[in-house]
């Protein structure tokens, strides 16, 4: 599921920015060229918002906001400084992770309308062409605000929480680590027998890093 | 036309090749002199050689709801009833040729929208990737898909015809003179003598029709009723949407700086931050024990 929605994001944005500005038209270029990369971008788009959707439906209930998240976010300035002493611990997801959800949900919605608008605009008749100019300025504006959480949420995993790239390819993470980052989730996580630890890893990871 | 008359190419940031500076030209459509005889449509169809287009009965003598993307020059058919006189208005309806084309600006291949200096904004097809964007920033509705090409089509203002000293099919057609071509100058002086002439028999609101708001059009049309541009179809102050300038003007700069300063920001805080350290919890987590154990978290 994460991989899914990881891996059509990549070239959603991908083929977006060459549609963005020319400057990286060369993307397109190289994805196949531009009239192939204008027929995948919705479908891809479609995939996109199917994994989302997935994600809200076994997620959503784990996203809700606590009282444990009000506390996390006050000291959200020791997370952000490393002092992690200092920071109460999280759920499975904490509140950082929970907003970002909550931003890759929000702006998705607002994609895949806008998207739908911009794929089918011969279909919408000239009296609403306030509609097309709407989904024109939607598109682009949910778009920048999923890349600037883009850079921070990929930035997190793979540069700032130790072993977070692990985490996402293979789906486990250790019980040190768990307390660590996720210590209120850490005593009710499920648990791989040992022996055949391996055995049992998978690719689709619920980390939400 | 040669390359070294393109004024202005779409999605592109280097300057544009054009050095020949050419005077701008104009097709002048009066429509107090068209008969509705079609014989610019006919041309057009011809001298383009596109394929034929099943007409449309709509109740009036007009061929077609609307241009598409085989048929780019249409006689838009209006009964207009005035103080109990019924008028025909009659408009030649197809691609404007803007000074400031919102289908340009919109655009986001390079090169699949060009300006000529000469004023003829032209599409070509092979570079289009058939998103519609120039749809949306037109203010005339005139750029159409193609079902089968998913690519977009509109008058050309006969660019082959004009690059080598011809004046348009439609023009060359046209029996009542009511389509003439030539610089934008001399046309505006032929249209200003036909406003004033109109004016004198009895149709004081004759107007020239020349829209500021996309810095003039190199097709001039002579309304009689030009205090109403509406009644023949026309937008009254067409510019070029102001979300289309928005989101290719400052949207687009905000935009590529935010995305910037999040990877200079993310970039700052490794640097200043580095990788959460999980050295100094992992002793007490030791001694209570765990032998770390992998675990499994929920698949779904």
């Amino acid at each position: 599921m994460h991989a899914l929605s990881a891996i059509s994001y990549v070239y959603l944005l991908l083929t977006g920015l060459a549609f963005w500005t020319p400057a990286f038209y060369w993307i397109a270029i190289v994805l196949g060229g531009g009239y192939l990369s204008r027929i995948l971008h919705p479908w891809i788009g479609l995939v996109f918002t199917i994994a989302i959707g997935w994600m809200l439906v076994s997620w959503r209930s784990d996203m809700r906001t606590t009282a444990d998240d009000r506390k996390w976010r006050r000291a959200m300035g020791h997370y952000m400084r490393n002092e992690d002493a200092l920071v109460p611990p999280a759920g499975r997801f904490n509140f950082g992770q929970k907003q970002f959800f909550w931003l890759m949900v929000i702006c998705g919605a607002a994609l895949f309308v806008s998207g739908l608008v911009l794929w089918f605009t011969t279909s919408i008749p000239r009296e609403l062409q306030a509609v097309r100019y709407l989904a024109v300025l939607i598109h682009a504006i949910a778009a920048l605000a999923t890349i600037g959480g883009i850079i921070i949420h990929i930035y997190m995993g793979v540069a700032v929480v130790p072993d977070g790239l692990h985490a996402i390819l293979h789906g486990d993470v250790s019980e040190q680590w768990a307390r660590h980052h996720h210590g209120l989730w850490a005593p009710q996580a499920p648990r791989i027998r040992t022996s055949s630890s391996h055995a049992e890893r998978d690719g689709s990871v619920d980390l939400g890093r | 036309m040669p390359t070294l008359e393109l004024l202005r190419v779409s999605a592109s940031t280097p300057p544009a090749p054009g050095v020949r500076s050419l005077p701008v030209v104009t097709k002048l459509i009066d429509t107090s002199t068209c008969i509705g005889c079609k014989a610019c449509e006919v041309a057009c169809q011809e001298w383009n050689d596109l394929p034929p287009e099943t007409t449309v009965q709509l109740g009036t003598y007009q061929t077609l709801p609307d241009m598409s993307a085989n048929f780019w020059n249409l006689i838009k058919f209006r009964e207009h009833d005035e103080n109990g006189a019924l008028q025909w208005l009659m408009r030649k309806d197809q691609c404007m040729h803007c000074a400031e084309p919102g289908c340009l600006v919109a655009c986001p291949a390079p090169g699949a929208i060009v300006q000529y200096t000469n004023g003829i904004v032209d599409f070509q097809q092979d570079q289009c990737i058939g998103c519609g964007y120039c749809i949306t920033g037109c203010p005339f509705d005139v750029p159409k898909i193609h079902t089968r090409t998913k690519r977009v089509y509109k008058c050309t203002l006969c660019v082959d015809r004009v690059a080598v000293g011809l004046q348009p099919a439609c023009v060359k057609a046209c029996p009542t003179s009511c389509l003439q071509f030539g610089t934008k100058e001399a046309m505006l002086d032929i249209a200003g003598t036909r406003v004033t002439q109109l004016k004198a028999n009895g149709f004081p609101n004759a107007a020239i029709y020349d829209p500021p708001g996309v810095g003039g059009t190199s097709v001039v049309t002579v309304l009689v009723h030009g205090d109403r541009p509406e009644l023949y179809g026309l937008p009254r102050d067409p510019s070029v949407p102001l979300a289309v300038r928005l989101w290719k003007g400052p949207l687009k700069w905000i935009g590529n700086l935010a995305m910037l300063g999040g990877v200079l920001g993310v970039f700052v805080h490794f640097v200043r931050f580095g990788r959460k350290d999980l050295e100094g919890t992992e002793a007490t987590d030791l001694t209570n024990g765990a032998t770390k154990p992998t675990k499994k978290t929920e698949t779904t």
